[in-house]
């Protein structure tokens, strides 16, 4: 019972919080604090699944984050016809040769033996490798040369863009698949460089599959969910009612537009918290947690913990790909080049471990907490600097440097506030039951 | 001649900044390697140490410059090294202090340190940030040749030029240095042979006197001065900038994971594989191939296997296959 109510007290801080900042700093801020805090506690939660449930150690959220934001550029961009009709079929060509060749490696790799074996898996790798850069490159050529100041990339499917976030779910999930066969069977340190490691591949892909997401030159103009502002302040039946509430169109409209994301991801937060619960307290979270706290108890009691491990690991990934979706949602656009490690992986890891690791409530309230810190410590910073330096004149060297550096002031406390955590209070906000 | 030139390009473009990279990472990869060996954990906030030692050098280095002290035709950072390596061990073994010493205590998990280290990484990366700022910075000075490419021409009279950048020499010069400093001091000095007993038999090393702090701290400091140096070198042969370093990350854990994590032959041997893998895949080899094969045979694309933006695939491909085919490494490291 007491921990009932401490809970929902530490749940309401974090509202109060948020409201807080909505009377300083308007209600513009505060929504968007509430709207980013709703997607990072799903990341959160997708994390929490693979770490407070399976104890598996995945940094590489941050392409999972992004291949769910590729997602939403795939479902909804319109189809870039020109380019399709120009190299479209020629790069899924490609694409499946390339496949097949790595399907090709493995196979001769089970099958040969002897010596023989290595040199034929090379030979299949090097052939393969080669053919497949003669489709490739050329359709690529021919799809990126396609009015590249504006498409030069294949297009989407323009289906709608909620479709995007379970498809976003299932890219991310797919990698996982791919990435969890391979190195989950290793070791949990060799497990977490794998994943840095891919983390750090799918950004790069990104960044350089021109024809794929238009790399650094970005895709802007994502279509979205709810309506437009410009459409709202010319609605009249709109204009009225904000008028009702006392608000003027273009600020009733932005609140509006902001608050109906906000319904959307709620909605998504409360179906997969339900579910994490849901799994948490079955016996497959129960087995799942017996896995996590002595894995040779657990496989001598006949459950198979590589295959467990894969399953958590992939459902983990899942989670974390329908927000990265939900965040390019958001944002309307996929900007390859702000995709950093710090921010996208290390800070949900902050998000678990600061909100109670094994708790799913844990991790939601970290992910709003510390989504709510790493947006307000940047002003907060600033005004300790104005405070520092008040004494000093205008134009003296360290007083230009300490403001112009304040904004690095975030990292720090993230720092600060994740080392306390550990040291004082290593089960987090909400522990684990 | 044709071959000679071939061979000038391939030492010029591949070989040569294959083999100073690779020190480089080695460098780095043995600081990792020995942490891993003696307080057992996967230290993440590496990259972010070499940038702090990187970062007081470079504060040194202005000073001196500004002093007018220099070492003519040598970089003035050499003279400031030894500042960033004391103010780096200052900095790892209060943060030992601090942090480290009480999960050691605790006897806890591995998994655990490694998440404190995440919590390590920020601190320090926000400091970094935060003192010099996230522009890229430059601070070499001196000589920027051993040899440069126009020379090389006039000497030999070849097509091709052969350059050697004073950053490049100096960066493998040093790698022999410390690694044969590092080795000799491991393998007969009295602190070297209790910190290999350490890592190889913690129990029995504390049965048999052997304090463990000492070897923590001694541990501390090696690696305060294997950051600093492979920082400042990479700094010099590249440049500064606190992003790229904690990029550095998954390329030195790949060389010391290739190696066998925990063996510090493993992680030479493991910077040079992942340093050479990157710089050949990711290098157009039209110009080489151009010399080397017949005419009819010459390439007309640029024959680069990947672009340049893809060389963390290629680490983290040869870690993937290492891993696969030798779990422990290609020397045998500790497997916990």
């Amino acid at each position: 019972m007491t921990v009932n109510i401490r809970n929902i007290a530490l749940f309401s801080i974090v509202g109060l919080l948020i409201v807080g900042t909505g009377l300083v700093q308007g209600w513009n801020s505060a929504l968007l604090i509430l709207n980013m805090g709703l997607i990072s506690a799903i990341m959160a939660l997708g994390v929490n699944l693979q770490w407070g449930f399976a104890g598996l150690f995945n940094i590489g959220v941050m392409g999972f984050v992004a291949l769910g934001g590729l997602a939403s550029v795939l479902i909804s961009m319109p189809p870039t016809g020109e380019a399709w009709s120009g190299g479209g079929l020629r790069v899924l060509l490609g694409l499946a040769l390339g496949a097949g060749t790595i399907a090709a490696a493995i196979l001769t790799q089970k099958r040969m033996q002897g010596r023989a074996r290595n040199w034929a898996t090379l030979a299949v790798l090097v052939g393969g490798f080669f053919l497949f850069r003669f489709v490739f490159d050329s359709a690529v050529g021919a799809i990126e040369s396609v009015d590249p100041a504006s498409t030069g990339y294949l297009g989407g499917l323009n289906l709608p863009v909620l479709i995007a976030w379970p498809v976003g779910g299932l890219f991310a999930a797919g990698a996982a698949w791919v990435i969890g066969k391979t190195a989950l069977g290793l070791r949990s340190d060799y497990l977490a460089i794998a994943t840095l490691g891919i983390a750090e591949i799918i950004i790069a892909v990104l960044k350089n599959e021109d024809w794929l997401s238009r790399g650094v030159k970005n895709v802007i103009g994502i279509p979205r969910p709810v309506p437009y502002e410009v459409d709202l302040q010319q609605d009249a039946g709109f204009i009225e009612r904000a008028a009702s509430f006392g608000l003027d169109p273009t600020t009733a409209s932005t609140l509006y537009v902001k608050f109906l994301y906000g319904i959307l991801f709620a909605i998504v937060l409360i179906i997969l918290l339900w579910l994490a619960q849901k799994a948490l307290n079955s016996p497959w979270g129960r087995m799942m947690r017996a896995i996590r706290d002595n894995e040779t108890a657990a496989e001598a009691m006949g459950k198979d913990v590589t295959a467990r491990h894969l399953q958590i690991f992939i459902l983990g990934s899942a989670i974390c790909g329908i927000a990265g979706a939900m965040m390019t949602t958001l944002d309307g656009q996929l900007t390859p080049g702000t995709y950093q490690p710090l921010r996208f992986t290390f800070l949900v890891w902050v998000m678990v471990i600061v909100g109670g690791s094994g708790n799913n409530f844990g991790a939601v309230l970290g992910g709003f907490l510390i989504w709510f810190l790493w947006i307000q410590v940047e002003p907060a910073g600033r005004a300790l600097m104005d405070l520092v330096t008040s004494g000093m004149s205008d134009g003296y060297w360290l007083k230009d440097h300490l403001q112009a550096s304040a904004a690095h002031m975030r990292l720090l406390t993230m720092g600060v506030v994740l080392l306390l955590v550990l040291r004082f209070s290593p089960r987090g906000l909400i522990p684990e039951k | 001649m044709d071959f000679l030139n071939g061979l000038v390009a391939f030492l010029n473009f591949v070989f040569v900044p294959g083999l100073a990279y690779g020190a480089q990472l080695a460098i780095g990869a043995l600081g990792v390697t020995l942490i891993y060996g003696i307080l057992r954990f996967s230290n993440f906030a590496h990259g972010d140490t070499m940038a702090f030692g990187t970062m007081v050098t470079i504060a040194f280095t202005y000073l001196f410059q500004n002093l007018g002290l220099s070492l003519g035709p040598l970089p003035t950072a050499l003279l400031a090294l030894p500042f960033g390596i004391a103010g780096t061990a200052l900095l790892l073994l209060g943060t030992d202090r601090l942090i480290y010493k009480f999960y050691r205590q605790q006897k806890a998990a591995p998994v655990i340190l490694v998440i404190v280290s995440m919590g390590v990484m920020f601190v320090m990366n926000g400091i970094v940030r935060f003192l010099i700022g996230t522009e890229d910075r430059s601070f070499l000075d001196g000589e920027r040749f051993i040899i440069s490419a126009r020379a090389f021409k006039e000497m030999t009279g070849l097509q091709e030029g052969l350059a050697i950048r004073t950053s490049q020499g100096l960066t493998v010069l040093t790698a022999v240095v410390v690694v044969a400093l590092l080795f000799w001091f491991l393998n007969k000095t009295r602190t070297g042979k209790s910190m290999r007993a350490f890592s190889d038999n913690e129990d029995l090393a504390l049965l048999s006197g052997i304090n463990p702090e000492r070897v923590v701290m001694v541990t501390w400091l090696i690696v305060a001065c294997l950051a600093t140096i492979a920082g400042v070198l990479y700094g010099l042969d590249k440049s500064f900038k606190p992003f790229t370093y904690f990029q550095l990350l998954l390329p030195i854990f790949a060389s010391a994971i290739v190696g066998g994590l925990g063996n510090p032959l493993g992680a030479i041997a493991g910077g040079f594989v992942i340093a050479f893998s990157e710089v050949t895949i990711t290098y157009a080899w039209k110009k080489v191939l151009g010399y080397w094969l017949p005419e009819s045979l010459a390439p007309d694309s640029l024959v680069q296997l990947m672009s340049t933006d893809y060389k963390f695939a290629v680490s983290f491909a040869i870690l993937i296959i290492v891993l696969l085919f030798r779990p422990t490494g290609l020397f045998k490291g500790q497997s916990v």
